[in-house]
């Protein structure tokens, strides 16, 4: 009988570091080849129809700018809660309260208009998901309460009020009795970046904008070190005077008012009034682009288009095979799974051992343990 | 006198699902391990067991598939967290996101079939027994066994050495490694009875409480059995007293919605969310309280050393 045996490096590998994003990829798309070919597609037809056709075309490029944008948004607020070991998982509730607090100006007041409608409801925005998210932070910090409930709990509150909203006091009177609100005027629609090109908006320029602000935060900047610390040793960090109750407001508002700028944009630029349902679950698929993006904001950009991409490509073997588009979510937790266990290689090397040793081996072990410890 | 029994049974009904799932994942927790893919075990119960029984026509097969599904699907969870040293959060976090899709796309083809039921307990002459009849001896399979779970669940834990030694282990793996005890295998065995448990109280939603397959249609209950345990301070009388509670408050939103009590619909909807989002607050307010209650190496990764 074999078995696992992880040993600790004595530090963290920085070749792994760089790989493991790389190495969960490939056993994802090896793992979706065997799940195709379990649902009688041809895995290579399957691939090309969700990884290559759906950006084989400039206008493609743009659908995918626009998927990637809120995850990005998301993700590289999420990426400092997770850094600092505080664990926000209800942006997608977050996204909600920012695009209601910044369609509030449209909605209500369509009258008013010229260029300080947007600003105005992008503000609204971030302040609407950073108030969403104060809630679970004042818990955690007043009464001692496990954040990842509360946060996540809010969630399902959120998807109501919304609901309640554009079906009740919100819901367009023209709108031949559709859950809706009216369509947004001119001026409070997010401007697309190339409108010849496609329809990408300015929510992606602000999405690359947040990752360079939050990368030059977090690598350059004292609050940045606050993070690691605080994240790594709560202990050190109080002995350093940082305190852990003001870090949980700054992560949890910081990544509440991004995840309300990317529901804010999202709204304004792709869709352009308030429904039932605005999101395909983005705040939680930020989640899986923040780790994959190893919680660092540079590489969220690139782990956010390859998940805007599942999305996309789900969209496409749906139309052309068939398959529920479900498949995009089962490639992204799939994808989840393979980062986290291949950054265990960045810490631990993994050995296959019998479970009976020989004499040499038991011999060898001997010797290497108090070296070991030494470099522990 | 009718209405209050049937009240009492809906109760029953809706509390089942939250009870096993959280009794599983106390058993979890208690051996220190922190699994928040109760969500994904459950749903992935819920298209198990749906499936099962549509196919064979046997609810009996159903109950059976579910179980099954929980526990294999737990099974991923140990890997990574207990062999590969994972992060538990992430990991269940990704073990729920995964169940969502992977239920969606299984059943794909089981939305709006008409499901299996399992049938209630009909003892005949005693199920009749005015008031009690009904309560005691007319209720769903599952539901006893829920009962009995907690019960032997309570028995384990406080009653005999494994017991002892699995919570030993949730309070302190490095002193039961030192000891000889094998964590990894006694963690391993509790994420998979957790997943099991989890995968019954899916089981329970698609062939009892609504015999039928709905995506995503735990609606946030796996969150909610996370939230009891801590209410439940980690003990099983009180997940009882707990998942009963809720249920009432689940049972109450849907009457109070029938009834057409002028409160919109979503905010009745969204009270078993605030609810828990009160009690979680209520309970874990006394710091010291908690600190003491919580097995001290919950969510903590073990990798044993020489």
């Amino acid at each position: 009988m074999m078995r696992l045996e992880l040993v600790k490096r004595p530090q963290r590998s920085p070749l792994f570091s760089a790989l493991s994003p790389f190495i969960a990829f490939a056993l994802t798309i090896i793992a979706g080849a065997i799940m195709f070919a379990l649902l009688g597609v041809n895995p290579l037809t399957a691939f090309r129809i969700y990884f290559i056709e759906p950006i084989s075309q400039v206008w493609q490029l743009h659908e995918l700018a626009i998927k990637a944008a809120p995850l990005i948004l998301i993700a590289v607020g999420l990426s400092v809660c997770y850094k600092a070991n505080i664990w926000n998982i209800g942006a997608e509730g977050q996204f909600i309260f920012g695009a209601i607090f910044g369609s509030g100006i449209p909605v209500l007041f369509p009258q008013f208009e010229g260029p300080l409608v947007l600003p105005l409801m992008l503000l609204l925005g971030m302040v609407g998901g950073a108030a969403y998210a104060a809630i679970p932070a004042l818990l955690k910090t007043r009464f001692n309460t496990n954040e990842i409930l509360t946060s996540l709990m809010l969630v399902y509150v959120a998807q109501l009020f919304l609901d309640w909203l554009v079906r009740g006091p919100w819901r367009d009177p023209q709108g031949h009795g559709f859950p809706q609100t009216i369509q947004f005027g001119d001026s409070a629609v997010l401007p697309e970046l190339m409108p010849d090109a496609g329809r990408a908006n300015w929510g992606f320029v602000f999405a690359l904008v947040a990752a360079v602000l939050i990368w030059i935060l977090m690598s350059r900047m004292l609050k940045g070190f606050e993070v690691r610390v605080l994240g790594s040793s709560p202990r050190a960090g109080r002995f350093a005077g940082f305190r852990l109750s003001r870090m949980v407001f700054f992560a949890f508002l910081l990544s509440g008012a991004l995840a309300g700028l990317a529901g804010i944009s999202e709204v304004s630029g792709a869709i352009g009034q308030l429904q039932p349902v605005i999101s395909p679950g983005y705040g939680f698929t930020a989640i899986i682009v923040a780790f994959l993006g190893r919680l660092n904001p540079l590489g969220i950009i690139a782990a956010g288009l390859v998940l805007a991409l599942t999305y996309l490509g789900g969209e496409a073997v749906q139309s052309a095979l068939g398959i529920s588009d479900k498949v995009a979510r089962v490639f992204q937790g799939m994808l989840l799974f393979f980062v986290l266990g291949c950054d265990t290689l960045i810490h631990y090397r993994i050995r296959l051992i019998g479970l009976a040793l020989t004499k040499q081996e038991a011999a060898a072990k001997l010797d290497a343990a108090p070296k070991l410890k030494e470099a522990r | 006198m009718d209405i209050t029994v049937n009240i009492l049974l809906t109760i029953a009904t809706a509390a089942t699902p939250l009870l096993i799932a959280a009794i599983g994942e106390l058993v979890v927790e208690r051996s220190g391990v922190l699994n928040l893919g109760v969500e994904g075990m459950m749903i992935m119960g819920a298209v198990g067991g749906f499936g099962a029984g549509y196919l064979t026509g046997s609810p009996w097969i159903g109950l059976l598939a579910a179980i099954a599904m929980g526990a294999l699907f737990s099974l991923l969870f140990a890997v990574m967290t207990l062999s590969l040293a994972t992060n538990q959060v992430a990991t269940g976090l990704s073990l729920t996101l995964l169940g969502l899709g992977l239920s969606g796309m299984m059943g794909t083809s089981f939305v709006g079939q008409p499901g299996e039921r399992l049938p209630n307990l009909y003892i005949p002459g005693v199920t009749e027994i005015p008031v009690v009849g009904k309560l005691l001896f007319g209720q769903d399979p599952i539901f006893y066994i829920s009962i009995a779970l907690t019960a032997a669940v309570m028995w384990f834990l406080f009653k005999t050495r494994t017991g002892l030694t699995l919570r030993s282990i949730g309070d302190s793996h490095a002193s039961a490694h030192a000891l000889g005890i094998h964590v990894i295998r006694y963690r391993y065995l509790s994420v998979i009875f957790g997943g099991a448990c989890a995968g019954l109280a899916g089981g329970h939603l698609s062939l009892v409480y609504t015999p039928q397959w709905v995506e995503n249609m735990t609606a946030g209950r796996g969150w909610i059995a996370l939230a009891l345990v801590v209410f439940a301070s980690w003990r099983p009388w009180r997940v009882l007293a707990g998942a009963y509670i809720f249920g009432a408050v689940w049972i109450g939103q849907l009457h109070a919605q029938a009834f057409g009590i002028p409160v919109p619909s979503q905010m009745l909807s969204s009270l078993p969310y605030l609810a828990t989002v009160v009690v979680l607050v209520l309970i874990s307010r006394n710091k010291r309280l908690t600190m003491m209650n919580t097995p001290a190496s919950l969510g903590q990764p073990f990798v044993p050393d020489r």
